[in-house]
């Protein structure tokens, strides 16, 4: 088993290098001169020449790619010019925003989407199953952003029954103490109730704009699976056996449907990471899609280049992970085939 | 539905809704003495001297430090407090006596820093020395009034500092008074220096070394800022509100429902299109302040053909469709520089109206003159980053081109790449906005009209006779310094290497209870002077 994932991970090692290699190039051939940028209002051409020079831009391509490898085995990403900080540090307090609002949008998505696949495949061509395509066709129609502006819309100017859409906490409560960095498991384990509640009344409606979207092909992929193993010789078999339907439809045909369903789930997953920068932009969530979008409106080029290596690792393990899970749900699935 | 499910149902509803407002006593205490300002960008420095610090960390700079001196205040056009560039006031000098070649200040002798230590004369050495020596935007600003090096600054004994004038310029004094000479402690900041990076550039970075009306309580870079008022302040009358929150929203809806909604105080940033219409709401006040010393403008370079010709550059500015930018684009939202009787001066202020206007007939005639009755083709570039204005704007002005034979090409430029291709100086025709802290017209056209060709000046216009008139009024007073002003007035109308558009306005939106708002060259927010409630 440890054999496998290292091996596995060996794999990993050159896409993780051409990720280094290009987008340390891109963010160097895309046209814009971050000396000039942060140069200021009144900069003369030496002071955009100064500031060069402190970047350490004047140096030759060779130089700087060094000079970046070298940071990089340090664990050092480099500095962000727009917000001052090291990127490690500003990926590290990020990523959790992130990774919380994602990972609740896919719980959201993942109960109500496979409950509904499920039963829309048992119950082909009720109202249950054309619930489930209004429901897909819906989510697949109404892009993120435009969900995400209706709600706060709504629910916000409206009707007042969501908070205001100002990030992951009402600006007069503090955050939990940091422990994961997960606004909701921080605030329970220290007990902080009123956070707690804070924090998931903020989560709701980024949540659930995502989750509306995410939800349609994990239904869909529910749906299709389903329907095809229901129509395979075993579950006939293990009906006229006289199992009860609950077993047939769970224990028999959900557990071998549920492969597919994995690999939608890991790919709906990794878009949401990516995608939620809208989602961030429209509720003020301090995510780490907010953060590069607006590193790369600043040419700010360490940021960038942190934020695409955090996503390659992160899909790497991601990948991993759900490889890993195909072993576990089906034991006819060998990782090393 | 049955009736009694119905309204058992919406009682719960509006009692859920209800329920965050009654929270607790705290919350809503603190509610009430703090000011939420929701804005654009965040602060990327708390150092206003560092490298690419922006525009929110000179607010940041500004409310967190002290400077010798400040400027009073006097009421606009409009009956709303507006800052007075012709008045310095004490702040942490108390006095000053100006010399011919020198000017001493008596610093205030209680005046503490957040941590406590006393400021001294020392402090604002080491500050004024930092400001000359890092290099980049401080220094340059600091030259802008004759402060160069530190030679010039003498510590006279704890409570007295002087300045050594290099040469006499009119602008030493107000430049005292601007974001850049914080005063900065001394100690402190050298307790965190090390031998590569003598004035703690890096430490100052995310750390406070300052005394001044508020501190930060809180930072989270990208989100929010958290001001708690300093007690023991004793430059200036004590400020009311006690404790400021500025958060970022990125979205401009999101920021105007925060607004309306009563859930923030305060916001600089809104499009034109919202203020216009929230002038209307009940709820809120809107003051827009036309922001000193600035334009927009459409700019031509005068190094390529066609523009080289001034009569095609007079041609351009009779076929700008102003009054249609000012209602379409602006709605409203600025003051116009265009109609004006002639093209000559008319007094020592700028910007000013010149007398171009949108006359079609005028334009052909011109281009005919010209040698260019069939028109050419051109590019009409501008910054992407400040779309919500520059669009419209170039997609009118293109439209009216047209009707003279213009064929003019838009070519957006991305945010980050706009500073770069200015400085490029081979954009033919542009839009573009530039501001001047500094409120004396020979300012502005030292930067945007004379062969220094900073890269404010982007139509690369040099002119020997324009220089000496700006250089002759940067050093003069009196008739000959008006004289001065005139001439160069006079004949960047008739030049019209840039067609002045409008001068806009500095909107800010606030509720109703708040008082007290200051206009600022700096067009950043002066926190010590609002009263909430």
């Amino acid at each position: 088993m440890l054999k496998l994932l290292l091996s596995r991970l060996a794999t990993a090692v050159p896409s993780i290098v051409g990720v280094v290699v290009v987008t340390f190039m891109l963010t160097r051939l895309l046209p814009g001169d971050p000396a000039a940028y942060f140069a200021g209002l009144a900069a003369s051409p030496q002071a955009i020449a100064e500031i060069r020079t402190k970047l350490g831009l004047d140096k030759s391509l060779p130089e700087q790619f060094v000079g970046y490898i070298v940071d990089l085995a340090h664990g050092n990403l480099g500095n962000s010019l727009s917000t001052g900080q090291p990127v490690v540090t500003e990926i590290a307090t990020r990523l959790p925003a992130s990774a919380e609002l994602t990972l609740f949008a896919l719980i959201l998505a993942v109960g109500i989407a496979i409950p509904l696949g499920v039963l829309a495949a048992v119950k082909q061509g009720t109202w249950i199953d054309h619930l489930c395509r209004i429901v897909t066709t819906a989510g697949v129609s109404l892009p993120v952003f435009f969900t995400g502006l209706l709600f706060a819309y709504v629910f916000y100017y409206l009707l007042q029954w969501a908070p205001a859409p100002s990030g992951r906490l009402d600006v007069f409560l503090s955050p939990p103490t940091h422990i994961t960095g997960f606004y909701l498991i921080d605030s329970a384990l220290t007990g902080n109730m009123e956070v707690f509640w804070g924090a998931l009344r903020q989560l709701a409606l980024p949540a659930i704009s995502m989750a509306i979207f995410s939800l349609a092909p994990l239904a869909r992929m529910t749906r299709g699976s389903m329907l095809s193993v229901l129509g395979s010789d075993f579950i006939r078999t293990a009906r006229a056996s006289g199992l009860a339907p609950g077993t047939v439809v769970f224990t028999y045909a959900f557990r071998n449907a549920v492969l597919p369903v994995i690999t939608v789930l890991g790919m709906v997953f990794s878009f949401l990471l990516g995608a939620n920068v809208l989602v961030e932009t429209v509720f003020a969530w301090p995510g780490i899609g907010l953060y590069a979008v607006n590193a790369l409106i600043t040419s700010d080029y360490a940021p960038v280049q942190g934020f695409v290596l955090t996503m390659a690792v992160l899909y790497v393990a991601l990948n991993l992970a759900i490889d890993l899970l195909y072993g576990l749900v089906d034991p006819r699935v060998r990782l090393d085939s | 539905m049955k009736r009694r499910t119905f309204f058992k149902g919406t009682a719960v509803g509006a009692a859920a809704a209800a329920a965050p407002a009654i929270w607790s006593e705290a919350k809503a205490q603190a509610r009430n003495e703090t000011l939420l300002i929701v804005g654009e960008s965040p602060p990327n420095s708390m150092d206003i001297h560092g490298v690419g610090a922006n525009r929110p960390a000179y607010e940041v700079s500004w409310n967190t430090h002290d400077r010798l001196m400040t400027y009073g205040v006097k009421k606009d056009a409009n009956g709303n407090d507006h800052y007075d560039y012709t008045k310095l006031e004490p702040e942490l000098a108390t006095e000053w006596d100006l010399k011919p070649n020198s000017v001493t200040f008596k610093l205030r002798r209680d005046a503490k820093f957040h941590d406590g230590t006393p400021i001294t004369a020392k402090d604002v050495k080491w500050s004024f020395d930092r400001a000359v020596t890092v290099g980049g935007f401080p220094t340059f600003q600091m030259k802008a009034g004759s402060l160069e090096k530190p030679e010039q600054f003498v510590v006279v004994d704890d409570n007295t500092f002087r300045v050594d004038f290099v040469r006499d310029d009119k602008l030493t004094m107000p430049d005292l008074a601007v974001p850049v000479p914080v005063i900065m402690n001394s100690e402190l900041c050298k307790k965190n220096a090390t031998a590569t990076d003598p004035w703690a550039m890096e430490w100052c970075k995310n750390n406070h070394a300052s005394g001044g009306a508020y501190k930060v309580e809180r930072w989270q870079p990208g989100q929010e800022v958290v001001y708690a008022r300093n007690d023991d302040w004793k430059n200036g009358p004590m400020p009311k509100i006690r404790r400021v929150i500025m958060r970022i929203i990125p979205s401009a809806g999101n920021r105007r429902a925060l607004l309306e909604r009563g859930d923030a105080d305060l916001s600089f940033d809104l499009p034109s299109k919202d203020f216009s219409e929230l002038k209307s709401s009940p709820k809120l006040t809107v003051i827009g302040t036309p922001i000193e010393n600035a334009m927009m403008y459409l700019g031509m370079n005068v190094n390529q053909k066609p523009f080289d010709n001034v009569k095609v550059r007079q041609a351009v500015a009779y076929a700008v469709p102003y009054q249609q930018i000012m209602d379409a684009v602006l709605f409203g939202q600025a003051i116009p520089l265009f109609g004006g009787a002639d093209n000559k001066f008319k007094g020592v202020y700028w910007p000013q109206k010149d007398g171009y206007k949108t006359d079609i007939a005028k334009a052909k005639a011109l281009m005919a003159e010209a040698g260019y009755p069939q028109g050419f083709e051109t590019t009409l570039s501008f910054d992407l980053g400040l779309a919500s204005t520059n669009e419209p704007l170039t997609i009118l002005v293109q439209e009216s081109l047209a009707q003279i034979g213009i064929k003019a090409t838009i070519n957006k430029i991305p945010g980050a790449n706009w500073r770069g291709e200015l400085l490029k100086k081979n954009m033919p025709m542009i839009t573009n906005a530039f501001g001047g802290w500094l409120n004396y017209p020979e300012y502005f056209f030292f930067w945007c009209y004379h062969g220094q060709n900073a890269v404010f000046n982007t139509m690369g216009y040099k002119n020997p006779a324009m220089d000496a008139l700006i250089d002759k009024a940067r050093f003069t007073t009196g008739p000959e310094y008006e004289a001065a002003v005139k001439g160069f007035i006079d004949m960047a109308f008739e030049e019209v290497p840039r067609v002045p558009i409008y001068q806009p306005l500095l909107n800010v939106a606030m509720q109703k209870n708040v008082t007290g708002y200051r206009y600022w060259f700096h067009r950043q927010l002066d926190y010590r002077q609002l009263v909430k409630g």
